[in-house]
This record gives C-alpha cells, sequence and structure tokens, in this order.
C-alpha cells in the first residue's frame, strides 16, 4: 500500500518538473527582465549623479541627456511611453553592482566600453552612443598649452573607479613624468578641489570636462587641452544573461541612430510611412515584423522615433544646443565623416 | 588566566550572530553569482593593481598586486586614526578639564567649543575643513614661510625632510634609554616601600632620555641633517614645493575634523570622569598631607581614569570607523583605495567588501582588547 503511494507521488513530482520545464522553456522566449518590466509599467534605469548632456535632472527631478535618452527610447519601445522610466542616479563606484544585482535594467551612465568589464563582471555592451577620450583641462593662464608641457610633480584630480585612473597612469608613465593622483569619490568634489586650485589639471573624459567646465565658479578660466589620451567609447550596459532584454536595448539605441541616417525624425515619422524606401519604412513599422523577434508590437521602432527622436535629434537637444560640444566630431554619422555606424535593422 | 565567562559569552554569540547571518548572505549570494556568471574568488590580490595612490606610507605604484594597494588603504587609515585619537585625547583632556576651571572665560569657552563641534554632522565638518582650508590656503608660490622651513600651501604642509645617518643607534639608544627608566622605577618604588625614602625618577627619566640620544650623536656617529623643501616652477603659473616631505591637504582636514569632532566626546568622558571622583576623597587625601598635585595623581586620577576609559574606548573605535569618510575628500584610506578603486576596477564587489569589513572588525576588536586590557589594568583590585 504505502509503496504504491510512494510510487504516485515520485510520478506525480516527475510531471510536475517535466510541467515546469516545457512552461519554463516557453517564458523562456520571453525575457524575464521585459516581463518584470511590463509587470512594473517602467524601465529601471541607472544614470550618472550629474553630468550635463549626458544625465542630468532639473530643479524638478526632469532628468536630461543622451544617455537618459536611451533609456526613454527603451520605454518607448517596451512600455508605449517614453516617460515611464525610473532614474537611479549612481556614482562610479556602485554603477556595476546596481546592474548586477538587478537594481536596474539598463545602466546607460557614459560608461566605457572594455574587455574586462565586458568580459568579467556580468555585464554585457550592447552598443556605443558616443565615442569619446580621456583628456586635461588646465587653467587658460597657467601657460599649459598641451600635454608635453607637464613637468614632474604636477598634480592632477580626477574620480575613483573610472578607467580615467588606469588611462592617467599608462600616460604619464609613458611620459616619464611623476604625478600625485587626487582621486575623489564623486564627481562634484573633483570639480571643487580642482576649481580651488588644489590639482594643475583635471582628467576625465573629453565629454565630461566639457559638461563640469559649465560648473566651475569661471568657466572661461579654463580650456580643455587638444589631446586624447585614450579611447572611451561609452555606452549603455545591460546584465549578461537575458539575451532578449540585451538585443531590446541595442535595437533601441541602433534605431535612434539608423532613424537620422535615413532623416526620420519626431516630427516626420509618421509621414514616412508611405515612404518608397522599404528601409524607411521598416523602421517606422510600416513594413516587416521587426518587433516579434522581440515580443514587442509593430510599432516599437516608430514610437522611439516620435517620442525621443533620432540621435542627432537627441545630441542636438542635449549636448549641441547647450554649448557642451557644438561639433559632433567621431559623433557623426558615418555617411557624414563620423564613425557611427550601426548594423542594419531587416 | 580565570576564564570570565560573563564577559565572553555575549562577544561569543554576537560573533556567532554575525557569521550566521554572513553565512545566510553568503549562500544567497553565491547563488545569485552563479546564475549571472559572475566568478568568486580572492586570486585578484596578487594581480597587478595599475592603477597610483596619492599618498603611501609603503613603497606603492600601479605594478604592486592589489595586496599591497590594500595595505596601501589599510596603513593610510591606520596613520590617521592614531593621530586623530592622540590628539583628540590631548584636546579632550584639556578641553575636559577646562570645563570644570573655575575661570568663567575658560569654563564657557570649554563649554561651547563641546556644543558646537559635536552637534554638527562629522562629513559636514570634514567639508568645511577641506573645502574652507582649501579656498584660505594660498598657492604654493604665494606661501610665506613658518619659519622659514615650513610651508603651508593648498597643495599640502611641506616639511623639512629628516635625512638620518646610522638611524638604528640613535633609536637603540632611546631604548636603552626607556629600559633603564623603567628599571629605576621598579627600584624607587621598592625602596620607597621599604624605607620610605623618595627618588626623584621624573628628573632622573628626562635626563636619561636627553643624555643617552646625545650620546649617541657625540660618540655612536649618528648624525642628522635636513633637506628642505624649495619651491618648483611646474608651469606659468602652478608650482610645486621640492624635496622634504609633503603632508596632503586631506590628511590634514581629516586629522583636524577628525580629532575635534571626536575630542568633544572625550571631553564630557573626563569631565564626568573628574566629576565623579567623591569630594570627600580629595579632603581625606589632603587631610593626610598630600600636595595638590599628589592628589590629583594619586587619588583622584586613578579612580577618574575607571569611568573615563570605557566611554573613551568607543570613541577612539568611533573614530577609527569615521575615518573612513575619507573617501569624499580623497585622502586614500581602505575605503577609497580598497573598496573604492580596486573594487571598480576587478569587480569583485563581494570578495573586496568582505575584506574591507572584516578588517575594520579586526582593527576594532584590537582596539578594544587593548584598553579592555588597560581597563582591567586600572581597575579596582580587591583583595
Amino acid at each position: 500500500m504505502f509503496k504504491i503511494v510512494k510510487q504516485l507521488t515520485s510520478l506525480v513530482a516527475v510531471f510536475a518538473v517535466l510541467f515546469a520545464f516545457t512552461t519554463e522553456t516557453m517564458a523562456a522566449k520571453k525575457s524575464k527582465t521585459l516581463k518584470n518590466t511590463q509587470k512594473k509599467g517602467f524601465v529601471r534605469c541607472g544614470v550618472s549623479q550629474g553630468l550635463p548632456g549626458f544625465s542630468n535632472a532639473d530643479a524638478a527631478g526632469n532628468w536630461t541627456g543622451v544617455d537618459v535618452d536611451v533609456c526613454r527610447a527603451v520605454a518607448a519601445a517596451v512600455l508605449g511611453d517614453a516617460s515611464k522610466v525610473k532614474f537611479t542616479p549612481l556614482s562610479a563606484k556602485e554603477r556595476f553592482t546596481a546592474l548586477t544585482s538587478g537594481e536596474i535594467d539598463v545602466l546607460s551612465r557614459n560608461t566605457t566600453w572594455t574587455l574586462s568589464r565586458d568580459a568579467d563582471i556580468g555585464l554585457t555592451f550592447v552598443g556605443v552612443n558616443f565615442y569619446d577620450g580621456q583628456g586635461f583641462m588646465v587653467r587658460k593662464n597657467s601657460g599649459i598649452n598641451s600635454v608635453n608641457d607637464f613637468k614632474d610633480g604636477i598634480s592632477a584630480c580626477t574620480n575613483i573607479g573610472t578607467t580615467t585612473e588606469l588611462n592617467m597612469r599608462d600616460f604619464f608613465n609613458s611620459k616619464g613624468i611623476s604625478y600625485e593622483p587626487v582621486a575623489f569619490e564623486k564627481a562634484d568634489e573633483v570639480v571643487a578641489a580642482y576649481d580651488a586650485g588644489r590639482c594643475d589639471t583635471y582628467t576625465t573624459d573629453k565629454s565630461g570636462l566639457a559638461a563640469q567646465r559649465t560648473k566651475m565658479s569661471n568657466p572661461d578660466d579654463h580650456m580643455v587641452l587638444p589631446e586624447t589620451i585614450s579611447k572611451e567609447p561609452l555606452g549603455p550596459v545591460v546584465r549578461q544573461g537575458d539575451a532578449v532584454w540585451e538585443d531590446i536595448v541595442r535595437w533601441s539605441l541602433n534605431t535612434m541612430i539608423e532613424a537620422e541616417e535615413y532623416g526620420i525624425t519626431s516630427a516626420n515619422a509618421d509621414m514616412m510611412k508611405t515612404s518608397d524606401n522599404p528601409a524607411i519604412k521598416r523602421l517606422v513599422g510600416a513594413e516587416g515584423e521587426l518587433g516579434a523577434a522581440f515580443g514587442l508590437d509593430n510599432e516599437w521602432s516608430l514610437r522611439i522615433i516620435k517620442q525621443v527622436g533620432n540621435y542627432g535629434e537627441s545630441y542636438e537637444r542635449n549636448i549641441a544646443a547647450p554649448g557642451i560640444l557644438p561639433d559632433r566630431g567621431p559623433n557623426q554619422l558615418w555617411t557624414k565623416g563620423g564613425i557611427l555606424y550601426v548594423p542594419p535593422a531587416r | 588566566m580565570k576564564f570570565n565567562i560573563k564577559k565572553i559569552a555575549p562577544q561569543l554569540l554576537t560573533l556567532l550572530f554575525v557569521i550566521l547571518v554572513f553565512g545566510f548572505f553568503s549562500y544567497n549570494a553565491q547563488l545569485n553569482m552563479e546564475n549571472r556568471g559572475i566568478d568568486f574568488g580572492y586570486g585578484f590580490l596578487s594581480q597587478e593593481s595599475s592603477f597610483d595612490v596619492q599618498f603611501s606610507l609603503i613603497e606603492y605604484d600601479g605594478s604592486h598586486s592589489y595586496f599591497r594597494a590594500y595595505l596601501v588603504g589599510l596603513l593610510n587609515t591606520i596613520l590617521v586614526s592614531v593621530i586623530g585619537i592622540i590628539l583628540a585625547t590631548i584636546i579632550g583632556v584639556i578641553v575636559g578639564i577646562a570645563r570644570l576651571s573655575s575661570n568663567y572665560l575658560i569654563k564657557n569657552t570649554a563649554a561651547f567649543y563641546v556644543e558646537f563641534f559635536r552637534n554638527i554632522p562629522l562629513l559636514l565638518q570634514i567639508f568645511f575643513w577641506y573645502f574652507a582650508a582649501l579656498r584660505a590656503l594660498p598657492l604654493p608660490q604665494d606661501t610665506e614661510s613658518i619659519m622659514g622651513v615650513f610651508y603651508l600651501t593648498i597643495k599640502g604642509l611641506f616639511i623639512p625632510a629628516f635625512i638620518w645617518e646610522n638611524f638604528n643607534i640613535f633609536l637603540y639608544s632611546i631604548i636603552a634609554a626607556v629600559v633603564s627608566i623603567v628599571v629605576i622605577k621598579n627600584y624607587a618604588k621598592r625602596k620607597q616601600e621599604n624605607e620610605g625614602k623618595q627618588i626623584p625618577v621624573f628628573l632622573i627619566s628626562i635626563g636619561l632620555l636627553l643624555i643617552l640620544p646625545l650620546l649617541s650623536f657625540l660618540i655612536g656617529g649618528v648624525s642628522l641633517s635636513f633637506e628642505i623643501p624649495v619651491l618648483k616652477k611646474l608651469a606659468k603659473t602652478s608650482y610645486i614645493y621640492e624635496g622634504g616631505v609633503g603632508i596632503p591637504p586631506e590628511l590634514i582636514a581629516l586629522t583636524l575634523a577628525l580629532s575635534l569632532y571626536t575630542a568633544t566626546f572625550i571631553a564630557e568622558c573626563v569631565r564626568a570622569g573628574i566629576q565623579g571622583v567623591g569630594k570627600g576623597q580629595k579632603e581625606a587625601a589632603a587631610s593626610i598631607g598630600l600636595n595638590p598635585n599628589q592628589i590629583l595623581k594619586l587619588v583622584v586620577m586613578p579612580q577618574a581614569l575607571r569611568i573615563i576609559i570605557p566611554p573613551t574606548t568607543n570613541q577612539y573605535l568611533n573614530l577609527t570607523k569615521n575615518s573612513s569618510l575619507a573617501a569624499a575628500i580623497a585622502y586614500p584610506d581602505l575605503v577609497l583605495v580598497f573598496a573604492g578603486t580596486a573594487l571598480m576596477q576587478t569587480g569583485k564587489a563581494i570578495e573586496i567588501v568582505s575584506i574591507t569589513m572584516l578588517t575594520y572588525l579586526s582593527l576594532s576588536l584590537s582596539i578594544s582588547v587593548l584598553m579592555n586590557w588597560y581597563n582591567k589594568k586600572i581597575a579596582i583590585k580587591e583583595k
């Protein structure tokens, strides 16, 4: 009698496991992160603690910037509303832990794509939304006009927990210059200390220098040296292990860049539905079934373009118009002499 | 040694609790990390760190290992804690006694100091000392020297470096002096107990401390010279002092903030301790013919210390832990160097934070053990 009961229970257990397994594989097609995001009704996005042009909150708590726009694009794609984003300001030190521990789902915080970060710590970089490089800021009256004017004993203010610290060492070592690194936890303190005269130079990504210069007590007293000492491709990051979510974030960014390439803007996106060009029609959801691959509807990309705009609009609005970096430099489309080149959406 | 279960049990229980909680979280973390494909391990400690640190007590640059970076941070934390504890104790004792002064001005100045500094958050005080001092200090090229050899600038305090020859012989002479002082003190105590005669131990001690090191200079071949900092031009408007020793403003600001803040609490401990000794004790001491100095040294202080030591231990622990606020003003302590930069470069959050926590725990427990030992030594010995 007991034997039969035992066998029956084990049989039930086996079925239960099998059933759980099959439902699991069916659900796995849809991303877990996507499911959670749709359930919550907002995208959880990690941003900086205030970097004008990239991610910066105004007095009313409205976030703007090109990094912010990546998260808005994701929200427009998966939730249909670009405003449904919960922004979490993170220090350079906290950012990866916040992402890997599941506190946020997208990290869009001027983060440099490097091999060790990509391979080591459970992260996946999905693309580049800003090509940057590390530079130096000095006082205009210092007489330093190039990194070749640096001498032994120079003090350099910077942030901890960034590739900046490593590049700085590589750079000064290769030049054979001894230097004093003064590394702060937060960018605001770096600016304050450099501004007060604690350091002879302030080093970080050039975009960061341009943005922080606007926070100085006298922005015109400072200048960024022409040399760039490193490659800093900045881009959004997601947690490793959710391929669908990774694709959604990657193609949300790519859509913005490709839309600029085809001249689709937030203003003309609806009209483009009747375009003769199939590539344009695919981007605005009038042809093909591109969204289905992610488990999204077909207008996901149209919503990104309509609500957030293309990459050029985002750049103009956040970086060029406030005068941070009016010249797009490498962040121009490949068709216009830059290096922005994304795979085709088809 | 007597094994006091009452004393040990709570500490053991606490430890057990900590281990259990830690175990629970580490198990959870392990699962999550496995799911997310993050490796766990301490192997990174031997890898090249490839970042530099502003200020280090041992030789270090980016070509050394992460473990050495850890040591750099740890030593910097210990440095600021030790200086802070010494300064806080000195200020605390002075202010504590001053609060009991009969002089109206001294008493109220001390009271104002205590109430002002202990009621402002420490982080704000650190920011104040750092940024206010930075703004107030002159650039290196505009600095007037202090006594011709010290330069206080926005880039730090530059002092002459000591260049020793035969430093070990000098060290031996000091050790010899200390050993002979201990011997003489014991001899004097015995002599007083047996014969009632007093020997001027204090004067002899000072004499020994002066004469023996002096002899090492005269006949031991010890010599000391100074390297005075010299202004060096880096660019048209940027200068730095070279030679000598540079003390970074971050260390100065942090030490200042920590000791001024903690001293207020120690001052209150000292005041409580002295007030806790009964008036009758002093009167009794006076009645058997002790002079005021002896009353303080032999009657009041031994009793006051019993009240002062335990709460002061807390303040020492607080100061040590508060030193981790250093990260805010770029002083390269354990938190900034190891739990900051090293954590970021390796991504080994769990490993590094666990090491850092254990390190602070060990530091605090060491201070605790030391102070408990001292407390036991001065406690009433019932016969």
